[in-house]
């Protein structure tokens, strides 16, 4: 039931408050810039698997962000070097125990970075925070490898589908092989790396590319993307970004056909975000990482709303 | 019945799964920053009681079962089905074994039952927690021992049998825990 009541403790908003703080100055003392792009936009991101609130603006509609990429890339290819935000971001229909459809993203770009790089830094923040003090990097091949006994690169989607059954996973009728990815991810392998502190998982399939560029890795093509896991929880993930205008231009509108094939409504690839490109994006390497989930596992906390002011059921 | 979608399973929602009635208890959310979103359920079935876990791609939905919980009063049975009635309209329904099952050794004519209909016919009956009934057989009660700890088999007018102290004695009417099947005490006598 709603309550005027906050969801979270006042004590655990004063460690919120002080959190959102130790973050600036962490950015602060490294030379960092802080933006605040807009949240309200004309254009938004083709992502099949984000929905958006589109909020209507007369004779047309802008979307609530999902998170500030876009427009920092516009930044970034007009000359502002290294930058981060601290912000709101908005994600229409996830709601859990782990996620709120409104929730604060940390996101920040190194000029001139590959994304080994930016995982060195991110592991260097975390590691304040959180009671680790090293961290390992797993391939996601090799991690499938350990846990499933399959390289999911060569793996068809009925492969991926016997071997989620083979795990004890009751799956309500098939999907496509990249959801299989996914479905084995969160249910086999994210539960079973809880005590395993801090994990990167890089070398992503090239279909899970997204605005990553796809790297040669001993002769097959991965994704130069990174995520990070702590006690299971999925925390960050990061680009070696891609740079070139056509290739994003081809993602966007394969991301659109998926959406055309599944009945989603489809989503105009941002003109200003690929006029960027045009103008020139410089090598950079960027990392979204989800603040309140950071939160909760520094105060040890496992639902969202327990860190909140007020949780999406009160706001 | 409408269909539901995922993110309309909450719990005490009825479904049907695989052409089964199931009641669902739990609904968890999972999805990757980037990637597909999950709901992962856990559902009961109602005709069996079993509990099992299903994943669902968010967006699926089941189409809901037509389940109604209600109060009936037992009248009586022919052997083949016993036979409930609704005290406010007098409709009349029939429950097979597999409905009664377990509430069989609490069956008393005129007491309340809780009856879950699937599609107008009963499929589950639920005793009430508490219930009063009349020992038909068991050994002399012995005068004055009111210790605790000993105890005897009692046979119940339903033909329960039922573990009770050892001072109870045949025509007494005593007071039952249906979901432990044990004795609470004697009956006030009415």
């Amino acid at each position: 039931m709603p309550t005027w009541e906050p969801s979270a403790q006042i004590a655990d908003l004063r460690s919120r408050g002080s959190l959102l703080s130790e973050i600036r100055g962490f950015f602060e003392t490294r030379g960092v810039l802080e933006v605040d792009t807009p949240i309200l936009a004309s254009h938004a991101i083709t992502d099949p698997n984000i929905e958006l609130f589109a909020v209507p603006t007369g004779d047309s509609e802008r979307f609530l962000q999902s998170s500030p990429e876009y427009a920092m890339k516009r930044l970034l290819a007009s000359g502002s070097g290294d930058i981060y935000q601290l912000g709101k971001v908005f994600r229409y229909g996830e709601h859990g125990k782990k996620h709120n459809p409104e929730f604060v993203m940390l996101e920040w770009y190194r000029v001139g970075w590959t994304h080994y790089q930016l995982i060195r830094e991110v592991a260097e923040l975390l590691i304040i925070h959180l009671p680790v003090s090293s961290w390992q990097v797993w391939p996601l091949p090799a991690l499938f490898e350990h846990f499933l006994g399959l390289d999911p690169r060569e793996a068809s989607a009925e492969q991926l589908h016997d071997a989620s059954i083979t795990a004890g996973i009751n799956l309500n009728g098939t999907l496509e092989k990249l959801d299989y990815i996914d479905l084995l991810m969160t249910h086999i392998i994210e539960p079973q790396i809880t005590d395993w502190g801090l994990v990167f998982v890089t070398d992503f399939l090239a279909e899970q590319s997204a605005l990553s560029r796809v790297i040669d890795r001993t002769g097959k093509p991965v994704a130069a993307r990174f995520e990070a896991y702590f006690q299971g929880v999925e925390l960050a993930n990061g680009y070696w970004e891609e740079c070139c205008p056509v290739t994003l231009s081809e993602r966007f509108n394969e991301d659109n056909k998926k959406r055309l094939a599944r009945g989603q409504v489809l989503r105009v690839p941002d003109p200003q975000l690929l006029h960027a490109l045009e103008s020139g994006l410089p090598d950079c390497a960027g990392v979204a990482l989800g603040f309140d989930r950071l939160l909760m596992l520094t105060l040890g906390r496992d639902r969202m709303s327990q860190v909140l002011p007020f949780d999406w059921m009160n706001a | 019945m409408p269909n539901f979608s995922t993110n309309e399973f909450k719990p005490g929602l009825k479904v049907m799964l695989d052409n089964e009635p199931c009641s669902i208890l739990e609904n968890e959310y999972v999805k990757p920053g980037k990637g597909q979103a999950f709901n992962r359920v856990k559902l009961r079935n109602l005709r069996s009681g079993r509990v099992l876990d299903k994943t669902f791609k968010s967006g699926d939905s089941l189409e809901g079962a037509d389940v109604l919980d209600i109060d009936l009063e037992y009248s009586y049975t022919d052997g083949e089905f016993w036979y409930f009635m609704d005290p406010n309209t007098f409709e009349q329904h029939s429950a097979d074994q597999a409905a009664i099952s377990d509430a069989q050794k609490w069956l008393k004519e005129q007491e309340r039952y809780e009856v879950t209909l699937f599609n107008g016919a009963p499929l589950v009956v639920a005793p009430p927690n508490f219930i009063e009934l009349e020992i038909t057989e068991t050994d002399p009660g012995l005068k004055g021992d009111t210790a605790q700890g000993g105890s005897k088999p009692a046979t119940l007018t339903t033909g329960a049998v039922v573990r009770v102290p050892l001072f109870l004695s045949e025509g007494e009417i005593i007071r039952i825990d249906t979901r432990s099947g044990e004795y609470v005490s004697r009956a006030s006598k009415s």
